[in-house]
């Protein structure tokens, strides 16, 4: 299936190839160079590309492409998914997955990559598998973890802190996520909520758990990690598993439509260029909404400005705030909310002399984390452990993140 | 300190540089009892043996020892890299290794020769008969583990065998909520592939509601024809349904692939009033990455030309944000525009008017053509979508401008008669619209109604003549174009100006315009030598034209079976196979009976239902449930399993180091 993986960096360098079957030249990749001078950004590089012999499947990720030559028939998305597989799997090992890292662990990467797939075939995808075939490099890992403070990645990196250390335990942290589209006016154009119950299991022996919700009909679409039992969860809407250790994905879902969405920020704007002047105003306040009564932390809004705006000046309330006058992309890190004392970003911006006015003001993306609330409502009844003695420690925490949310202006 | 050296080989190998030298010092360290250091000489190993194939021969009896081992990793492991180095001479070995492999009492160990099949198929292909032989036996096998990786060598060597599947076919479907998810994509493939072969059409009776509205345009032999087949009730095979409920659970998989693999098994098998089960687990896909979402998009896209119903309810999963990349928001717009209807054309045309306005201009421009194929889809709103088209005009972008007059040429073309402003209006655009193909359009609608605005028509001729020269190439063409309508229509005034322009082309550049300058003189200015012809040349140049179907790419893509490269590509990848017709006449459903008098009796049962219930799915909700509970053990299983067998090599691991080789 999989014949072999390049991976390039963003400059269009190949810096680690892998083959499988026999071995396919590396100039293969001008195929792939081609579309990515074609496609000018990175992300709109098409993810399948025909060559004459054969099919360069490829995902971005952390700025580096990775690019699997195949020769035959084969579904793009078993291909698309296993890549990312591999991804998630360097990043599990090495805390972070960039080219240095991947460069200064060249061979435990080979050895894991040649676990992965067996004459292109998938064999052993699941990190807490491969960590036991191949041990992850301890010393390198807990150092780039205190460097980065653990939060480039996005998957489970957030977990282990709070759980207690050399103690047998279990945690789970629920996220929702909400993705709105709100337009002018301030009213929502849609808004969903899905979320992912990651799961920190740390016990010996052969634990058999269950996890079981206060309200299970809130969830309208799920998709396990493969150790759950399906049927129980079909007859009684509990989760039943044994876990593998560390860090993995129980479950992810999605939140019936039916329910209304609490939206729990808002965005006054008031963004403004006139035809005959050279000087457009820009002015926007973040507040709560519907928060039940929690704070709203590491508020992020980041906005596309049109071409014709050459510089802004700007004075935020509170936080810090770049604009880059080349890829035209304002950036404004607000930090907490304070009810009391609105955040707000108030200046001019500065225009093309001559140029005439954009036809649309830009799209305000916003970032932000509501710690101990689900705003689904979610809840979790209570996880049990069966099959073995001992008591370990167990916990649960809630989170609200914004995933892509969205406010036109 | 040895491992740091490899450490150095590997890294030599990755960057692509070429280690071969080293190969004879290197093919000696594997006999090292180290078990870390000889994975990395497999890896070194089978990198570079086709290129040094004597050294590698030297190997072959370390591994021919741990074929024989007691340990059930090392005896996989050493098969898994023997079959991996690609030296013909070899060959015999390899066949031996994998026939006993295929018997081994390790299910771990038959997986990995189920590998090492299409391994030495790629190597030998000459060895067909004797792999098939092998792949029929571990098809039998009733281990969750070798399974998808037998599949897998099926399709590889032998996918036209289908009569080798019979048997197992039962198995399979039961076992698969077992199987690992990569074998779940393989196999649930290929049983798509077998159930068309196999199975009746399930089509004919439950036809969903956009097959009646089809129905209703349909002829009346036609209808005939439905009702006649009618009189014979459909019965589903109990196999056939067996499929389709065993592969339902996996549609909450984890793994896009998966959902995807299963979603196209009920596109292509399941009854047409079942298959909307799959809508809502691809739209949970479009929240993954950008690749999959990719992918996803384009198998919706093709569903939902001819199943508008199925995702409808999901519209506003479709609606584009300004952060997807321009090829999502594409696709996007495509499954806008077919799920698009009278109800919610209003909704949707709301959301567009933002989309016009996006910085993304090439989105932009896409999104007029959107706009375009709503106005002649329905009717009801065809004339709002043309003012709003005729507004975008006078738009300050050229790229939105000149998009716009395309697409409002195609509008015009179907409705000709009550638009003579807009035309006027497109006519003063030709001012200032710089852009070749909108001219170009421009241009055209007007030679096509010169008789309906015949004050402006003359006017432009006027003005086109004098900037001829400095015109694109496709303008040009359209300006001889305007100027031999005119010339049949209004001669009086225009008979000079085209005679000018036919001049200009004559000493033109570009021979197709040459040529074409050349072709209309003889045909419209009258003359000795002018043939029979030119007498119909004014039904030749005012013909009506038959205006231009707007349709979507994706219109009948599902030819290809969805979820494939093929069906991504739009055109048949290397290995494709063709998913059949269904058969007229279902071939003998007992060659999957199975002589084991268990699995003999579970299927009694349904037979009998078959009579008391003919004329229905004799499977009703309540029983299907049923049913699934005991066909199969559950997914978490395998999962459990493997778990335990990595601690059994771990186990393997420390007691290899014990013996670690001073160095």
């Amino acid at each position: 299936m999989i014949h072999s993986l390049f991976l390039i960096n963003s400059s269009g360098d190949i810096f680690l190839e892998k083959h499988w079957k026999s071995v396919v030249s590396r100039s293969v990749c001008d195929y792939f160079f081609e579309a990515q001078e074609r496609a000018t950004e990175a992300e709109n590089v098409p993810p399948v590309i025909p060559t004459p012999h054969h099919y360069l499947l490829s995902v971005y990720r952390h700025k580096i492409f990775f690019v699997a030559v195949i020769q035959t028939e084969v579904p793009p998305l078993f291909v698309i998914e296993f890549l990312h597989r591999v991804v998630d799997t360097f990043q599990d090992y090495f805390g972070v997955c960039s080219e240095p890292v991947i460069k200064d662990n060249v061979v435990v990467v080979y050895e894991v990559l040649e676990e992965m797939l067996d004459n292109g075939f998938p064999l052993a995808t699941e990190s807490n598998i491969l960590k036991e075939l191949i041990k992850p490099p301890t010393i390198l890992r807990t150092v780039v973890n205190t460097i980065t403070g653990m939060e480039k990645g996005e998957t489970h990196r957030e977990l282990p802190s709070w759980l207690p250390t050399g103690q047998l335990s279990s945690g789970a942290l629920a996220k929702d996520w909400i993705d709105a589209i709100i337009d002018k006016s301030g009213s929502t154009i849609t808004a969903e909520i899905q979320g992912v119950i990651d799961a920190c299991v740390k016990l010996t022996g052969m634990p058999d758990l269950t996890l079981s919700f206060m309200n299970p009909r809130l969830l309208d679409d799920v998709s396990f990690h493969p150790c759950v039992r399906f049927k129980r969860w079909e007859s009684e809407r509990i989760l039943s598993f044994i876990p593998p250790d560390g860090n993995f994905r129980l479950l992810s879902y999605h939140v019936s439509a039916q329910n209304l969405v609490a939206i729990p920020v808002y965005v006054k704007h008031n963004i403004s260029f006139r035809d005959s002047s050279s000087l457009g105003r820009f002015e926007i306040t973040v507040g709560p909404k519907q928060t039940m009564g929690k704070t709203i932390e590491g508020v992020i809004v980041t906005s596309q400005m049109p071409k014709g705006v050459l510089n802004m000046s700007l004075t935020p309330s509170q936080g810090t705030h770049t604009f880059d006058p080349v890829t035209k992309m304002l950036s404004w890190d607000v930090g907490k909310i304070n009810p009391q004392k609105l955040p707000s970003l108030k200046g001019t911006m500065s225009l093309q002399a001559g140029a005439s006015k954009p036809d649309e003001n830009p799209t305000i993306n916003l970032q932000f984390k509501i710690q101990q609330l689900a705003i689904s409502g979610l809840k979790v009844n209570r996880l049990d452990m069966y099959g073995e003695k001992y008591k370990p420690f167990k916990g649960i925490k809630y989170m609200t993140k914004a995933g892509k949310f969205q406010v036109r202006t | 300190i040895m491992k740091n050296k490899f450490g150095f080989r590997q890294q030599m190998i990755a960057k692509g540089k070429n280690a071969s030298e080293l190969f004879p010092a290197v093919v000696k360290n594997v006999a090292s009892k180290n078990i870390e250091i000889k994975k990395l000489v497999y890896v070194y190993l089978v990198r570079y043996a086709e290129e040094q194939q004597d050294l590698a021969l030297l190997s072959i009896s370390t591994f021919q020892r741990a074929l024989k081992d007691p340990n059930q990793l090392i005896r996989a492991s050493a098969l898994r890299v023997l079959s991996s180095i690609r030296v013909p001479i070899i060959v015999p070995i390899m066949m031996l290794a994998i026939k006993e492999a295929s018997a081994d009492l390790s299910p771990y160990v038959r997986k990995n020769a189920a590998h090492a099949i299409q391994k030495l198929y790629s190597l030998d292909p000459e060895q067909k008969e004797m792999l098939i032989e092998v792949i029929e036996k571990l098809l039998k096998d009733k281990s969750t583990l070798v399974a998808g990786s037998v599949v897998m060598a099926f399709e590889e060597v032998c996918p036209d065998r289908i009569d080798l599947i019979h048997k197992n076919y039962r198995k399979l479907c039961n076992l698969l909520v077992d199987v690992e998810e990569w074998g779940q994509v393989v196999i649930i493939h290929m049983l798509t592939r077998y159930a068309r072969t196999q199975f009746v059409s399930p089509w004919k009776e439950d036809d969903g509601l956009e097959d009646n509205e089809k129905n209703f345009y349909e002829s009346d032999d036609e209808q005939k024809e439905k009702t006649d087949q009618r009189k014979k009730p459909y019965t589903m095979d109990p196999d056939h349904r067996l499929l389709i409920r065993n592969t339902k659970p996996l549609l909450q998989s984890r793994n896009a692939a998966v959902v995807m693999a299963v979603a196209q098994l009920y596109w292509h098998i399941s009854p047409k009033s079942e298959v909307g089960i799959i809508s809502k687990s691809l739209v949970r896909l479009l929240r993954s990455n950008r690749e999959v979402q990719y992918i996803v998009l384009q198998n919706i896209a093709t569903m939902s030309i001819q199943r508008k119903g199925m995702f409808e309810p999901y519209l506003k999963s479709f609606y584009v944000r300004s952060t997807d990349p321009t090829m999502i928001k594409t696709l996007k717009l495509e499954i806008l525009t077919n799920l698009a209807n009278e109800a919610n054309i209003s909704t949707l045309l709301r959301e567009f008017q933002t989309y016009v306005k996006s910085q993304d201009k090439q989105f932009a421009a896409a999104t007029i053509q959107t706009i375009g194929r709503c106005a002649t889809n329905i009717s009801e709103v065809t004339d709002t979508c043309l003012n709003g088209l005729v507004c975008l005009l006078s738009n300050r972008d050229e790229i939105v401008v000149a998009e716009s007059v395309v697409v409002i040429k195609k509008l015009l073309q179907m409705q000709p008669a009550q638009h003579g402003e807009i035309i006027k209006h497109m006519a003063k655009l030709l001012d200032s619209i710089t852009v070749p193909v909108a001219r170009a359009s421009i241009l055209w609608l007007i030679g096509e109604n010169c008789e309906r605005v015949p004050k402006i028509a003359p006017d432009v001729l006027r003005k086109m003549a004098k900037s001829f020269t400095s015109e694109d190439d496709l303008v040009k063409l359209q300006i001889l174009n305007l100027g031999a309508k005119l010339y049949l229509t209004n001669s009086r005034q225009t008979k000079l100006l085209t005679q000018y322009i036919l001049n200009l082309g004559k000493y033109d550049q570009n021979y197709d315009i040459r040529d074409r300058t050349r072709f209309i003189r003889q045909l419209i200015v009258p003359n000795e030598k002018s043939g029979a012809l030119s007498k119909y040349a004014k039904k030749i140049f005012l013909a009506q034209k038959p205006a231009p179907l707007l349709e979507s790419p994706f219109k009948d893509r599902d030819h290809f079976q969805l979820g494939t490269l093929s069906h991504t590509l739009n055109t048949k990848a290397t290995g494709y196979l063709e998913l059949s017709n269904w058969p007229e006449v279902a071939p003998d459903p007992s060659v999957r009976n199975v002589e084991v008098i268990e699995l003999a009796k579970e299927w009694t049962p349904a037979g009998k239902a078959k009579k008391e219930n003919p004329a229905k799915k004799f499977y009703s909700e309540s029983e299907e449930e049923e049913d699934s509970s005991d066909s199969s053990s559950d997914s978490g299983e395998v999962y459990n399993s493997l778990k335990k067998l990595c601690s059994l090599q771990l186990i393997c691991y420390a007691s290899n180091n014990t013996v670690r080789p001073s160095t």
